[in-house]
């Protein structure tokens, strides 16, 4: 499925108003706050939806082509929907260099993705990021902001197992 | 909690505080920074709390959660005060034994001692350990005693202390003479002085101006601004208050990146604190002196680090830098005059203002004032946050501190500046680390990072990869960097392949230096550093990719095979039974061999071979 397919096909649950608008409180509703506001809908939604977008910029007043910009540009956001658990991989320099790369090659041929790609059942989008700040338990993956260090391609693939049994 | 009013306030609260805390209290400190926290802290927290209720210590024992120790290699880290006895890797089932020797019978575990890797010693104090010794940690010295959570403990340490001799005792004018004299620079990468960038944006005629904290740290294996801001979070607010002073501003931001959850959390914490106190908000303490500052969470960009494009994304833009002609001190986030400065710049003010400026220029060089807190991570024994005075030899930091290379490895480069920075061979390891020796060599100072690179590191392939990441985070809008880039990393994607050609170096330094020259940013100008200093000392690396096809590190997968040595091959099988792709085959006690047609190079065996049997060919 290519990611547009997969829009089209996830579920289209009613905008969560009620959400959207304590984000937008919270933010006191200020373009300036743009980046944060779109953090608090990838919070809810795992990824930017169009119908939440719509709301939003008609709420600030703002182009459909500023947000959409945006959210191209800065790394935290997806304009499709991901898998449950959201695998980084780090390739930051100290991880790169005791074998990160190694890691992400191993989880693409398991999952059967490529980098930046979701599983056909939804349960495994994986990421790289160059860098977490934990360059001692290197190489490091995250699930879900959850840190897994001191991995080699062996430890990666048997934690992603886990997950996988996991409902 | 209530509002300090006064200097006088200020004072009773910290004399109270100093005299609840018995320096010969029983007090465990336990490291909850990012590292130590996914090895595990928190279970080893709950596991000593409920150990200490059983044996009826409650009351009797403080448990104090802190911010990064940074002995990173050796987390879950715990020390136990008022001796300071280090227990290096706790792990919950080592507590009821902690509980019952060390804290309820003063006796020391030997076997959980941590044990020098040189001299094969266990050391049982914090302050005998190497690692921390051979330091002198003026910016992170606080952070195993503050819980980042309690405003108190900041306090306690004479936390703000330099912000109430600031507010009553100096003008704005004599508090930025103080930071010229200390010739404190920029720790972020530019090393601009810092006394000086103040004393310009306060002269720029305008209404509002701005403070800013850079804390987007996006160099990969750079993480000493993730540790102040997690684990001293106040020193740095202090920092930024009496910034404001000095200049005039009374709005400031923390501009975090979105990596960061934790350090987001801590630094909210520490505002709301701040203005509990009346440290932050209008009239602080009484002085007439109004600041606010706000948070602001970056959105996963590289780019965002570089000063005009991390003043769009606070104006919720897209973080696109501008030409410089016109710095930010004089129009900067709204066209304002703003001041930005690192986090560790930041951390070093208050100490600055308390110990005197004449002190801080005292360490150092005579050009690169005070201390930096370097980052040191790869290919090194003892991984970790080191910070040491300007101009330390980087033999020091790498062999004394840093232990070394582990798995009799051979030291091959250490890189430094990050992305912008260059690689340091090993017959310049006994250079003095600071701002103009690194500048010399091809490299540079850039944020701390530090990374170390053993004999299966390629050099050419570190290009590559540091090419592809800068590729990635290009803003796009100029084309020397936007297309250069490209073009660098093509040639050297195809020299990685074994598809170099005659002449692909000089045309990497032709392009290099139109990219570094033409670029509108210090993205583009400095990208091709890393290129050019491994052109520079690893020549020879290059020169065997492009011709002998081959890569001696044992990385570019289409240029080398693994082969076993029959001869140190002792047939103890362990390849076999390692290889994920059954590419081995032997019996035990025999020679084994490897089939190169299945064989996918993951490197497994050639990094589970106790013999060094299997050759890089």
């Amino acid at each position: 499925m290519t990611a547009i397919e997969r829009e089209r096909s996830a579920k289209q649950e009613p905008v969560d108003t009620a959400y959207l608008d304590s984000v937008l409180e919270r933010n006191r509703e200020d373009p300036e706050n743009l980046i944060m506001i779109l953090q608090d809908v990838t919070a809810r939604y795992n990824y930017l939806p169009k119908d939440a977008l719509t709301y939003v910029t008609d709420r600030l007043n703002l182009p459909m082509s500023l947000i959409y910009g945006a959210a191209t540009f800065y790394k935290a956001f997806s304009l499709t929907p991901r898998g449950k658990y959201v695998i980084n991989v780090c390739l930051g320099t100290a991880c790169h260099v005791r074998g990160g790369g190694r890691i992400m090659e191993s989880l693409e041929e398991k999952l059967d993705i490529s980098k930046g790609g979701t599983t056909e059942d939804m349960k495994f989008t994986l990421e790289s990021v160059r860098c977490l700040g934990c360059c001692a338990l290197g190489p490091v993956i995250t699930v879900n902001e959850k840190a897994h260090g001191g991995l080699d391609r062996k430890k990666a693939l048997k934690l992603v197992e886990q997950y996988e049994a996991e409902a | 909690m209530s509002k300090l009013q006064s200097q006088k306030d200020y004072e009773k609260l910290r004399g109270q505080l100093e005299k609840e805390r018995d320096p010969e209290r029983l007090l465990v400190s336990l490291c909850a920074g990012s590292g130590c926290g996914a090895y595990g802290t928190q279970e080893v927290r709950e596991a000593l709390e409920q150990e200490i209720s059983k044996n009826g210590l409650k009351g009797k024992v403080e448990v104090k959660v802190t911010g990064c120790h940074g002995f990173c290699e050796q987390g879950p880290i715990m020390v136990i005060h008022p001796e300071g006895i280090f227990y290096p890797k706790v792990k919950p089932k080592d507590i009821p034994e902690i509980v019952s020797e060390t804290i309820v019978n003063q006796k020391v575990i030997k076997d959980k001692l941590y044990k020098d890797p040189v001299s094969k010693k266990r050391i049982s104090k914090e302050e005998d350990v190497p690692f921390y010794s051979r330091q002198h940690r003026i910016v992170l010295g606080n952070n195993g005693i503050i819980d980042p959570s309690k405003i108190d403990d900041y306090i306690a340490v004479d936390g703000y202390s330099a912000l109430i001799k600031v507010l009553f005792s100096m003008s704005p004018e004599e508090v930025i003479a103080a930071v010229k004299t200390s010739g404190l620079r920029g720790r972020g990468g530019g090393g601009f002085p810092t006394g000086i960038k103040w004393e310009t944006c306060r002269k720029v005629h305008g209404d509002t101006r701005y403070v800013m904290c850079n804390a987007d740290e996006g160099d990969p294996g750079a993480y000493m601004d993730r540790s102040v801001l997690e684990g001293n979070p106040h020193s740095v607010l202090e920092g930024m208050i009496i910034g404001a002073y000095a200049i005039g501003s009374h709005h400031g931001f923390i501009y975090v990146r979105n990596e960061y959850p934790l350090a987001v959390k801590n630094i909210g914490i520490a505002i709301h604190q701040a203005e509990e106190y009346g440290l932050l908000g209008e009239n602080i303490l009484g002085s007439g002196f109004d600041f606010a500052v706000k948070i602001s969470r970056g959105g996963g960009a590289f780019i965002c680090g570089e000063s005009t494009a991390l003043m769009r994304s606070l104006e919720g833009k897209i973080g696109r830098p501008r030409a410089k002609y016109i710095h930010t001190v004089e129009k900067g986030y709204r066209d304002n005059p703003s001041t930005l400065n690192n986090v560790e710049t930041w951390a070093n003010v208050p100490v600055i203002i308390n110990k005197g400026a004449e002190w801080y220029a005292s360490l150092g060089t005579e050009k690169s004032k005070g201390t930096k807190v370097f980052s040191l991570v790869g290919k090194v024994r003892n991984t970790g946050l080191v910070e040491v005075p300007m101009g330390t030899p980087l033999r020091t930091i790498i062999y004394d501190i840093g232990g070394g290379i582990p798995k009799k490895r051979k030291f091959k480069a250490v890189q430094t500046g990050g992305p912008s920075g260059g690689c340091i061979p090993e017959d310049l390891l006994d250079m003095p680390v600071d701002y103009q020796s690194l500048a010399e060599v091809g490299s540079m100072m850039g944020s701390g990072g530090m990374i170390v690179m053993d004999q299966d590191t390629c050099m050419v392939d570190l290009a590559r990869f540091f090419l592809e990441f800068l590729q990635e985070e290009s803003c796009g809008q100029c084309i020397p960097c936007r297309e250069g880039i490209k073009r660098l990393l093509e040639v050297l994607t195809d020299i990685c392949a074994g598809n170099g050609k005659d002449g692909d170096i000089e045309l990497l330094e032709e392009l290099s230096g139109t990219v570094s020259k033409l670029s509108l940013c210090a993205l583009g100008g400095t990208a091709p550093n890393p290129v050019m200093s491994t052109i520079r000392y690893f020549r020879k690396e290059y020169e065997a990719h492009i011709y002998d096809k081959k890569c001696p590190a044992g990385v570019c997968k289409e240029l080398f095979h693994y082969e076993i040595d029959e001869e140190k091959c002792n047939g103890c099988h362990i390849c076999f039974l390692r290889c994920p792709q059954e590419a081995i085959s032997g019996e035990k006690k025999g020679p084994h061999t490897i089939d190169q047609e299945k064989c996918i190079k993951c490197s497994i065996c050639y990094e589970s071979c106790k013999l060094d049997a299997i050759a890089i060919k």
